[in-house]
């Protein structure tokens, strides 16, 4: 009886390192499960130990927050508080609805949550085969977000990457895409991208935003509504345009991409001004030579775990309450994959949802003082970002590049006339049927990529698809997953 | 899929077609489902005769031009296996009784089941190969139905689901009412599928479709021709006939056009429940790589769900509802609509064009089930 309550934090960036630390001090065992090599996340990506960069600070903003979450970590470890379970794939939380049997059922937690406990199911291992299963009394998702890209003609040439991949590349392994690079799309995202090229050595030949800077004015007043959180967030702005200037790279505002030149890779882009309504500016296109171009259309949040679970989303987001709590009991949620907020929302998520947990798994309804600050950075941050959602927008008729022979699905290889002739001749009005009848989104990344390019060409609304398993799996291991036998192939925790 | 076949034969036998559905096309069931056009699972009788009727509609249909392709049609042959001398007797005992019945059976030795399917774990008693079981994609196959039926004059309505059966003031039907519109027509088919007993509820009767849930485990692509035929065990054909509501899954293993395997079949009653059951997943896995031990390394890549349209008897409903006038009925296929879907469709052309039917429909009457109490 003395065992203490135990969560799975599934994913180890900012959100989820912050929930970890805020729980196991608090009491609460932690199981950290991550698919990268070191904690950290997208946001502060490590860069591999074997390069023995001198200054990886050079390459992230905020490092001291980072530091305070590394050194914490650390010490949970050391103390045995948290396990850390890198390159851990996790595909699948399965939810157990009876009580777990005479030695568990009574334990730490289970009241509060009236389930049986849950068992996440991952995959180790470089081909990712191994099963391991870990069992919990809550859960927290902590899986974050992913890069939305849309298509225009030329984007599958080798040389054009995602922003978030050049970022990735350069916090990563050092390298960077190519010598003379375009940065394109829209979203915050794009200046830290092509400032941080551009001190790595790179030509930065334009940054192109499709944004329309009367946009921001529209937004102005809740932009600035959160004194601090905007001043800190232009202080950031100015200090990248300032990057920006001093490395004399150009910044095209109210631009976008309209194709990709090139013979077997990158060679050019085309870019043109947009009008009022956001169509190109006829005779404004202009043609700039480059050998990578990083692209990127903002994020989406990582659901697919969540749904798997059950848990109501709010459009493409995890519905949460003021706890970071899901509609699913004993399920926890936090960070990007709650709505796209960046890496303080995240922390600040992450802290609340460490401090629910905690109390919760005692039975105990968390006291909101413990959690005053976080929770108005929370909603300060909140308001903020659904300002500058509305404010960096892709083009309204970006679906008018689309030549028909440019290819939206990459994995399955389905063009643009497929997805138009779905709709227009065989009946689909829905990424689902278009998905069944032209196998867009059905390949590797099961439409993860091209899920809003088909939605934006059938003309219907962006829709969460269900996926019930977050990454491919054997059938061997799916035959066996939740098994605890004695043969040695599943590991509970 | 049978609402489609329905426009397509109805429109080709020179009626006026409107086709309408509350989602897109193949929006229900039909996009859930593998495609099964087989007689391999069928018992003697009423529905076997309808897949053999439907199976050679299918492959003229097919024979139009670019149909096999756009559809991907395939005459793949099944084949059932069994694990033990049992149950290879049963599935013996079957195959005389449909051979009888006109089905094309082939009995495979133990020592020949590798060369029909060299893939297959090793130690089974043995099978049988039904040449005339096919395959199509089954979304392509309502998309491409829906085209020709278009092009023989139906009007496409999608995205309006129908809110009331207009009627007459003695009872008969007049047409449908939408959220855009009513839409007239002295005859209404209710093709709704496991939403059938709903559509017969708004024009005042009752016909007792239940949903039947069922997985599908979708894996990596594979080389062409890695499985070669439908294959499944032979507690299957004992699964389709049940009547019970619990779970019951055996191993249905099928490749595909594209090159994915597809992995079935479970059945269980729990209503609309959509979640995601990783215990079904599990129990089909399970099968799947007891019946060909390799896929335990190959992937799942996803899995679907749909809803089956059960009836109490196992038959569908096909043809004139005694009780409304001008209202006829083609849902109730549970598992096997897009395979009879085309034979139903032509039955009800003929129904509706007062022919007498190549079948007869008395077993297939819609209102069975009112004189029975149910």
């Amino acid at each position: 009886m003395n065992e203490r309550p135990h969560l799975a934090v599934v994913g180890a960036g900012p959100a989820g390192l912050a929930a970890a630390l805020a729980a196991a001090g608090r009491g609460v065992r932690v199981t950290l499960i991550d698919s990268a090599a070191e904690a950290g996340g997208q946001f502060y990506r490590q860069t591999a130990a074997a390069l023995g960069a001198r200054r990886p600070q050079a390459l992230h903003h905020q490092w001291r927050t980072w530091e305070r979450l590394r050194d914490g970590l650390a010490v949970h470890i050391e103390a045995g508080r948290i396990t850390h379970l890198t390159d851990h794939h996790v595909w699948f939380v399965e939810r157990h609805d009876a009580p777990r049997g005479a030695d568990g059922a009574d334990g730490p937690g289970r009241v509060a949550d009236g389930a049986g406990g849950f068992t996440a199911h991952a995959l180790l291992g470089p081909e990712q085969e191994q099963p391991v299963a870990v069992r919990a009394d809550a859960v927290l998702l902590a899986t974050g977000g992913y890069e939305k890209v849309l298509p225009f003609p030329g984007w599958t040439l080798p040389g054009v990457v995602t922003a978030g991949g050049a970022q990735a590349m350069l916090k990563g392994g050092l390298v960077l895409p190519g010598r003379t690079a375009v940065v394109a799309g829209t979203g915050p995202l794009l200046m830290p991208v092509a400032a941080g090229l551009a001190a790595a050595g790179a030509k930065v030949a334009a940054l192109v935003e499709s944004a329309d800077p009367r946009a921001f004015v529209r937004h102005a007043r809740t932009l600035a509504a959160q004194p601090a959180t905007s001043a800190a967030k232009l202080a950031e702005g100015a200090q990248y345009a300032a990057e920006l200037a001093r490395h004399r790279v150009r910044t095209l505002v109210h631009h976008t991409v309209v194709a990709a030149h090139g013979s077997g890779r990158l060679e050019a882009v085309t870019v043109a001004a947009l009008d009022g309504d956001g169509r190109i500016r006829p005779g404004t296109e202009r043609r700039i030579p480059c050998d990578s171009l990083a692209v990127g259309h903002g994020m989406l949040p990582h659901t697919d775990l969540a749904q798997a679970l059950g848990c109501r989303l709010d459009g493409l987001n995890v519905a949460v309450d003021d706890e970071q709590r899901t509609d699913v009991p004993g399920v926890w949620a936090a960070g990007e994959t709650t709505g796209i907020g960046g890496a303080v929302l995240s922390m600040a998520e992450g802290r609340i949802a460490g401090l629910s947990i905690a109390a919760r798994l005692d039975s105990r309804t968390p006291d909101v003082r413990s959690y005053q600050a976080a929770a108005k950075a929370r909603t300060g941050l909140r308001e903020f970002f659904a300002a500058l959602e509305a404010v960096y927008a892709p083009p309204a008729h970006w679906t008018e590049q689309i030549t028909d022979d440019t290819v939206v699905c990459r994995c399955e290889e389905v063009p643009a006339s497929a997805i138009r002739e779905a709709v227009d001749e065989l009946g689909a009005g829905d990424v689902r049927t278009v998905k069944l009848l032209t196998r867009a989104g059905m390949g590797w990344c099961q439409g993860r990529m091209c899920g809003p390019a088909v939605a934006g060409l059938a003309g219907c609304a962006p829709e969460p698809s269900r996926r019930p398993f977050a990454r491919p799996v054997p059938l061997g291991v799916l035959a066996r997953a939740g098994e605890t036998d004695d043969q040695g192939n599943v590991t509970a925790y | 899929m049978v609402g489609a076949a329905s426009a397509l034969y109805a429109a080709r036998a020179g009626l006026d077609v409107v086709l309408v559905d509350r989602g897109p096309v193949a929006g229900g069931t039909t996009g859930a489902g593998e495609g099964n056009v087989l007689v391999s699972d069928k018992e003697p009788g009423p529905e076997l005769e309808l897949a053999l009727l439907s199976g050679r509609l299918w492959a003229d249909v097919a024979a139009e031009p670019g149909v096999a392709k756009a559809i991907e049609y395939e005459v793949k042959g099944g084949v059932v296996v069994a694990s033990g001398a049992a149950g290879l007797s049963a599935l013996e005992g079957l195959a005389g009784r449909q051979r009888t019945a006109g089905v094309e059976t082939v009995p495979v030795g133990p020592d020949e089941l590798h060369d029909v399917e060299p893939h297959l774990a090793k130690g089974l008693a043995g099978g049988v190969l039904y040449p005339q079981d096919a395959q199509v994609m089954p979304t392509l196959a309502a998309a491409h139905l829906v085209r020709l039926a278009r092009g023989a004059g139906t009007t496409l309505r999608t995205g309006r689901p129908v809110t009331e059966v207009l009627r007459t003031t003695d009872g008969a039907v007049r047409g449908v009412r939408t959220p855009q519109g009513d839409i007239h027509a002295p005859a209404v088919v209710n093709a709704a599928g496991t939403w059938g007993g709903e559509l017969a509820a708004l024009a005042g009767t009752s016909l007792p479709v239940l949903p039947r849930r069922g997985f599908v485990l979708v894996t990596e692509p594979l080389p062409p021709r890695t499985v070669r035929h439908k294959v499944y065990a032979a507690d299957y054909v004992a699964d389709v006939a049940s009547d019970s509501a619990a779970l019951q899954t055996s191993p249905v293993v099928e490749g595909t056009a594209a090159g994915p395997v597809l992995i079935g079949a479970s059945r269980e009653r729990v209503g609309f429940d959509r979640s995601f059951s990783l215990p079904v997943a599990r129990a089909l896995a399970a099968g799947a790589t007891r019946l060909f031990p390799f896929l335990s390394k190959v992937r799942a890549m996803r899995g679907y769900l749909g809803f089956r349209p059960y009836m109490p008897d196992h038959l569908p409903a096909i043809g004139p509802d005694a009780r409304v006038p001008g209202l006829f009925h083609a849902c109730g296929h549970e598992g096997a609509g897009i395979g009879l879907a085309t034979g139903t469709g032509h039955l009800i052309a003929q129904a509706l064009t007062e022919k007498t039917p190549d079948l007869d429909l008395t077993l297939f009457r819609p209102d069975r089930f009112s004189e029975e109490g149910v």
